[in-house]
């Protein structure tokens, strides 16, 4: 008899090499099924348990993990950019340029870029929205609140430092407005201001530590916040769903509970 | 019989040594934040000189404002002499233009509009309108001994003072 696929993947899980790198073994018990989950590094952020009604599109429409599906497209397309870019006031135009025009996919991946870029802040205040909107916000889950206003900002930092780049004439302007506008911080503007651009005019060091933040400081900054802000979900009780709420959280918000009764049908 | 002498005051070893320890801790992070704010603090810059040589007044016809994109000045010769304005608005720092149809300087970015020349009230640099929070600095300017005009974009000279103007 022939095997399936199934049958395949399941010999796979139960090797050795396998059993070494992911710790749980084969078995679709509902222990084995939670020690997948629980025992793989990559998997362990997650909830080992799912209600199937926190998966479905209406309780989020799915917009936080989209809005990490932007975030991985960034990462992924963002590095092979960084091959062809140089951080320097003469050749990032140039280079910029190259990507679009000279460089096999350069004009894909630029673009591929700059519109996930976009969908990214679109999606973000999208899915803040929705946890508004819910009451997803209230406890026990104000804190990861927290972390997704922090986020939010990673997100349009993110944006703002990729403006510069490019280096022409929309991006120094653009940058010069921005960073202008810390200048009104009272007491400390005009410091922030010089730190900011490493001198007193968007020029090269404006430009590197620009590229610096935008490629190193705050992806890394970004992804140790969701990083907690994943944990916080499995360790706050998972999605949220209104309909699998305990009585004691959906008795404080009567006004959500009329339209969500409907919506859930 | 010890604990009867301990004075309530008194650190025994372990909370000295923790004290000493947090203590120290401290002193190093303020150490890093004060290294780290001096490491990001450029000491040396490659910036343009602020001193701008505008070349010899007679570039300059009377009535005329010329805008140097480069240097960010104008150079306006009136009625008074020459005078050099700044071109760079004081909103959030776009570069302004001259509008000679409207007799004004005026800024693409959030529609500041600024005076050239005594408008009622207002005079040279000073805001007609527009978000602009301050008028357009008077940069110091003077004839060197070449017979060019300098203009130094890092000193401010005070609106219509004798002093900021160039005779020829």
């Amino acid at each position: 008899m022939a095997k399936t696929v199934d049958q395949y993947f399941d010999d796979l899980r139960g090797t050795r090499v396998w059993r070494s790198i992911f710790r749980s073994g084969t078995g679709s018990s509902t222990l084995k099924r939670a020690l997948a989950i629980q025992q793989n590094v990559f998997l362990h952020l997650f909830s080992t348990k799912v209600r199937s009604r926190m998966l479905s599109f209406s309780a989020t429409w799915y917009l936080g993990t989209l809005t990490l599906s932007t975030f991985l497209i960034l990462v992924a397309t963002g590095i092979p950019l960084m091959f062809y870019y140089h951080p320097s006031a003469p050749q990032a135009y140039a280079d910029t340029k190259d990507l679009q025009f000279v460089v096999s996919s350069g004009l894909f991946l630029r673009n591929l870029h700059r519109w996930s870029a976009h969908a990214m802040v679109f999606l973000v205040f999208a899915h803040m929205f929705k946890v508004f909107y819910r009451g997803a916000y209230r406890s026990p889950r104000e804190f990861n609140w927290v972390i997704g206003v922090i986020l939010l900002l990673m997100t349009l930092l993110l944006s703002y430092t990729g403006y510069l780049l490019p280096w022409d004439q929309l991006a120094y302007w653009a940058i010069t407005v921005g960073s202008n506008i810390a200048s009104a911080v009272p007491v400390m503007g005009e410091k922030i201001h010089f730190l900011l651009l490493g001198g007193n005019a968007v020029n090269a060091n404006a430009l590197l530590r620009f590229y610096v933040l935008h490629c190193m400081i705050l992806p890394l900054t970004a992804m140790f916040f969701v990083a907690i802000h994943f944990w916080r979900i499995r360790k706050d009780g998972g999605l949220y769903s209104h309909d699998s709420e305990p009585a004691t959280v959906r008795a404080t918000a009567p006004a959500a509970a009329t339209p969500n009764a409907k919506e859930g049908q | 019989m010890a604990d009867e002498i301990k004075n309530n005051d008194d650190v025994n070893r372990r909370q000295f040594f923790v004290k000493l320890g947090l203590g120290s801790l401290g002193i190093a992070a303020a150490g890093t934040a004060a290294f780290a704010y001096q490491y990001l603090d450029p000491n040396v810059l490659y910036e343009p000189s602020p001193v701008v040589n505008a070349g010899k007044p007679d570039r300059y016809p009377l009535g005329s404002v010329t805008i140097d994109v480069n240097s960010g000045i104008y150079i306006i010769h009136s009625d008074e002499g020459y005078f050099s304005l700044s071109a760079v608005c004081t909103h959030l720092g776009c570069m302004t233009a001259w509008k000679p149809e409207l007799n004004m300087i005026a800024c693409p970015c959030h529609g500041s509009k600024f005076a050239v020349s005594k408008q009622g009230k207002l005079g040279p640099g000073d805001k007609i309108e527009g978000p602009a929070p301050k008028p357009l600095p008077w940069k110091h300017i003077w004839l060197n001994d070449d017979g060019d005009l300098l203009v130094d974009r890092s000193t401010d000279v005070p609106p219509l003072a004798p002093d900021s103007f160039v005779r020829v």
